[in-house]
C-alpha cells in the first residue's frame, strides 16, 4: 500500500493539463502507483484514450501507429519498464515520430526494495543511449514547466523525450507491517 | 518440414490486397513486409524492417487513430510470438477496423529456418480467442483467404485475426524502401496530414 495523504497532490493534474493542451489522444500505460491519479484522469477523459499494455514496448509501437494515423500519444511507465523498451525504441529514430514518455522512478531516494535498484540506476543511461533526451522532476513546483518543455520539444521538434518523475516527488513507496 | 497443400504466401497476400480500397497495410519484420511489397508498392503500405514484435501494436495505434479506415497487419509467426501480449491489449480495446493476419510457416525463415513454437504446440488462434478476439480463424484454403479479405472491409465487426498456414519455401526477396520516415510521411500525406 502506498502512503496516503489527506489531499491528492496537484502535480498529476498539472501533467494531465499539459497533455490536454498538447492534444494528446492515446495514453498507453503499464500501471505504476506513481501514475495512479493521472491514469484515473485519463480513463475518465472524453478526449484521451487510456490503453493498458501488457509490457511497455507495446506502447512504443502503439505511438508509432498513432502518429501514422494522425494522433499524438504518450507512454506512462515505471523505471523498470524502460528496460523492456530498448529494442522497440529503435522505431523512434527510424520512423521519426514524436515520442514522449513519463517515467515514475523506483530504485532511488529512500527505496526499500533492493530489487528496484539495478534498473532504477540505469534508467536514465538506457534512455540516453537509446537516443531519448531526459528531463528530471524532483519537486512538485517544477512539474508544469518541465512538462511544458518536454511536450513542446517532443511534439514540436520531434525530439524524443523522457520525463523522469523522481521518487522524491512521488514519495518513496512503503509497505505497512 | 514442408507439408502438403500449404498455401503460397505471395498468393495469400496478393489476394488480401487485391481489392484493398482504403486499407492501410502494415508488414511485419521479415518476409511479410516483402510479400506486401510484391503485391505492389502503395502509399498506404507501412513496411517494417525492425522492431520485432511491434507490428500488431502499430496496427492498434493506427486503427484507434483512424476508426473509419480498415487497418490490416500482415506478419509472421515468429514476429507475432515475440509480441503475443498485443493480443491481450487489442482484445481489450476492440478496434472494430483492425485485422491481423499471421503467415504461419512454423519457422524463422529469415534466420535459417529454425522451427518456431507454432510448429509443435503454440496455437495463435487459441491465444487470440482467449484474449478476447472473438473472430479468430485458422485458415488453410484460398477460399477462406478470399472471405477474410472481404471481411477486412467491414469496419463494424473487428478486431479479427487469421492464422494462415503457408509453406516455408524461401522466395525471391522483393524489398521495399528501408527509409521508415519516408514510409510514415508518405502514409500521413495520403491520409491528409501535413509534415510538422
Amino acid at each position: 500500500m502506498q502512503a496516503q495523504t489527506d489531499t491528492a497532490p496537484l502535480w498529476p493534474e498539472e501533467i494531465f493539463a499539459a497533455l490536454q493542451r498538447f492534444e494528446v489522444r492515446q495514453v498507453a500505460y503499464v500501471p505504476d502507483a506513481g501514475h495512479t491519479q493521472l491514469i484515473k484522469r485519463v480513463l475518465a477523459s472524453s478526449t484521451m484514450r487510456g490503453i493498458p499494455l501488457t509490457t511497455e514496448e507495446e506502447g512504443v509501437a502503439l505511438l508509432a501507429g498513432a502518429w501514422a494515423g494522425g494522433q499524438r500519444g504518450v507512454l506512462l511507465m515505471q523505471s523498470s519498464g524502460v528496460g523492456n523498451c530498448i529494442n522497440m525504441l529503435s522505431l523512434v529514430p527510424m520512423l521519426h515520430f514524436p515520442f514522449l514518455t513519463l517515467v515514475t522512478m523506483r530504485g532511488e531516494w529512500g527505496e526499500f526494495n533492493p530489487w528496484q535498484v539495478p534498473m532504477g540506476s540505469t534508467t536514465q543511461g538506457v534512455l540516453e543511449l537509446s537516443g531519448v533526451k531526459v528531463l528530471r522532476v524532483s519537486n512538485a513546483a517544477e512539474v508544469p514547466d518541465v512538462l511544458q518543455a518536454a511536450a513542446s520539444q517532443a511534439y514540436n521538434a520531434l525530439t524524443p523525450t523522457a520525463v523522469l518523475l523522481s521518487q522524491r516527488l512521488i514519495g518513496a513507496k512503503v509497505f505497512t507491517k | 518440414m514442408s507439408k502438403a497443400n500449404l498455401l503460397d504466401r505471395r498468393q495469400v497476400v496478393a489476394t488480401l490486397l487485391a481489392n484493398r480500397k482504403d486499407v492501410v497495410a502494415i508488414g511485419g519484420l521479415g518476409a511479410s513486409t516483402n510479400d506486401i511489397t510484391a503485391a505492389g508498392d502503395h502509399p498506404r503500405n507501412f513496411y517494417l524492417w525492425g522492431g520485432m514484435g511491434g507490428a500488431a501494436m502499430i496496427g492498434l495505434g493506427l486503427a484507434l487513430a483512424q476508426p473509419k479506415l480498415p487497418v490490416l497487419v500482415v506478419t509472421g509467426d515468429g514476429e507475432m510470438l515475440m509480441g503475443m501480449g498485443a493480443f491481450a491489449t487489442i482484445g481489450l480495446q476492440k478496434p472494430a477496423n483492425l485485422s491481423i493476419v499471421v503467415l504461419d510457416n512454423e519457422c524463422y525463415g529469415e534466420t535459417g529456418g529454425q522451427t518456431s513454437h507454432t510448429s509443435v504446440t503454440a496455437d495463435l488462434v487459441g491465444v487470440a480467442k482467449a484474449c478476447g478476439i472473438a473472430d479468430s480463424r485458422a485458415i488453410s484454403t484460398m477460399a477462406e483467404v478470399e472471405a477474410f479479405a472481404k471481411s477486412v472491409q467491414d469496419l463494424s465487426a473487428g478486431p479479427r485475426f487469421a492464422n494462415v498456414k503457408i509453406d516455408n519455401a524461401e522466395l525471391k526477396r522483393i524489398l521495399p524502401t528501408r527509409d521508415g520516415a519516408y514510409v510514415v510521411n508518405r502514409l500521413r500525406g495520403d491520409l491528409g496530414f501535413q509534415p510538422i
